[in-house]
């Protein structure tokens, strides 16, 4: 019965073909350091799916932003544990993206016929700042609000522009509900929306040039 | 290869990783039920005894308005609301608690002394001392607190009062 259902959708889906060039193929002998990436993804939609779920309860607005992450920590079931993994898992994703950065260079699997793989990874490890940065002031607390007012000032120091650079980061001169509106939108749609599209990509490549095996003593 | 009594390697891993997967997806499905249905779970009717102060201080005989204000709660917004009855007190002991909401479309009544009831300015009702309909569009008597709804405890006058 299962047999028949699966070669229906098989026939029209081509679901073992995916299958083969996806997770059937072929790798040379590795180590753990090659799971980096494997950890990064599921972190990635780990995040994906709990910021799905805190923006049922959370209000990007001066008023009610902090109020309603006490709400989610005090009032709602289990609010306290999927807050916590999407605290934990950010820094964890930003952790092993760094990590997975370094084994790449270290082993230099950045080099031929790679490069474009390596350069879709830098603006994914770009992002994933990005989304630790936006995601940091969505508290409206004390500490979310200087680190960001800290954070756009360094943007200031850029010569000639950084102000221009600073006053489109904050939407103004100060920190205000503008700032916190714009930062939630990069936060749950442009941030996401470039990621998912780079880890497309990303994989992609992996998929089509295959993975480079442990540099030896010849290489 | 010849076919094995025993698991083979990818069989093994296929079952050791829809195991652990399926805890993990428990592990994080319920909680995450739980936290979408969390406010359904919880009830809305709010009651509690409102305190209306020493009764001897209310004139007897005369209607005398009580106004008092209740916090209402919806996850991280609070709401004041202002409510107010007339306190009408009969005798040494005997008292009539009436909501100032007119019945026909909640707007609050007035004690006209001159003419000795209830008065709505949205649509000229009238309603008597005891709240019966006198005239106008009021579909029933002024909502009164009687029976259970009335305590007196060492001279203090209280209400039950039901949220909504």
């Amino acid at each position: 019965m299962f047999q028949k259902i699966y070669a229906w959708f098989d026939e029209r889906l081509g679901l073992t073909t995916i299958y083969n060039t996806t997770l059937d193929r072929k790798v040379p002998k590795v180590n753990w350091w090659f799971t980096l990436g494997s950890a990064s993804l599921f972190l990635f939609l780990l995040q994906g799916a709990t910021g799905i779920l805190l923006s049922i309860y959370y209000v990007p607005s001066p008023d009610h932003a902090y109020d309603s992450i006490q709400y989610i920590m005090t009032g709602v079931s289990f609010g306290w544990l999927i807050r916590g993994i999407h605290h934990w898992g950010a820094s964890l994703m930003v952790l092993t993206v760094f990590l997975h950065m370094l084994r790449t260079f270290f082993y230099g699997a950045y080099k031929y016929p790679r490069e474009f793989t390596w350069v879709t990874g830098v603006i994914l490890l770009i992002s994933t700042l990005g989304m630790g940065f936006t995601g940091y002031l969505l508290p409206w607390n004390q500490r979310a609000y200087w680190a960001t007012t800290v954070g756009t000032s360094i943007a200031e120091t850029v010569p000639w522009i950084g102000p221009f650079i600073n006053q489109v980061l904050r939407g103004g001169t100060d920190l205000s509900a503008v700032t916190l509106a714009r930062f939630f939108s990069m936060h749950i749609w442009w941030f996401p929306a470039i990621i998912a599209a780079l880890i497309g990509i990303h994989l992609y490549m992996v998929i089509r040039l295959g993975i480079s095996h442990v540099p030896t003593a010849e290489d | 290869m010849p076919h094995s009594p025993h698991l083979s390697r990818s069989d093994f891993v296929k079952v050791v990783t829809a195991f652990l997967g399926s805890i993990m997806g428990l592990i994080v499905g319920i909680p995450a039920v739980s936290y979408l249905i969390s406010p359904a779970r919880k009830g809305s009717a709010a009651d509690d005894w409102i305190p209306l102060g020493l009764l001897e201080n209310y004139p007897i005989g005369v209607p005398t308005l009580f106004s008092f204000t209740r916090t209402k709660v919806n996850g991280w917004e609070r709401t004041v609301n202002s409510y107010g009855v007339f306190v009408i007190r009969k005798s040494d002991q005997e008292v009539t608690v009436l909501s100032n909401k007119c019945t026909h479309l909640s707007c609050r009544v007035n004690w006209i002394e001159a003419d000795q009831h209830f008065f709505c300015p949205c649509h000229d009702a009238q309603f008597g001392i005891d709240g019966e309909v006198l005239g106008g569009p009021p579909p029933r008597p002024l909502d009164a607190y009687t029976g259970e709804d009335v305590k007196i405890e060492e001279g203090n006058l209280f209400i039950h009062f039901v949220e909504g």
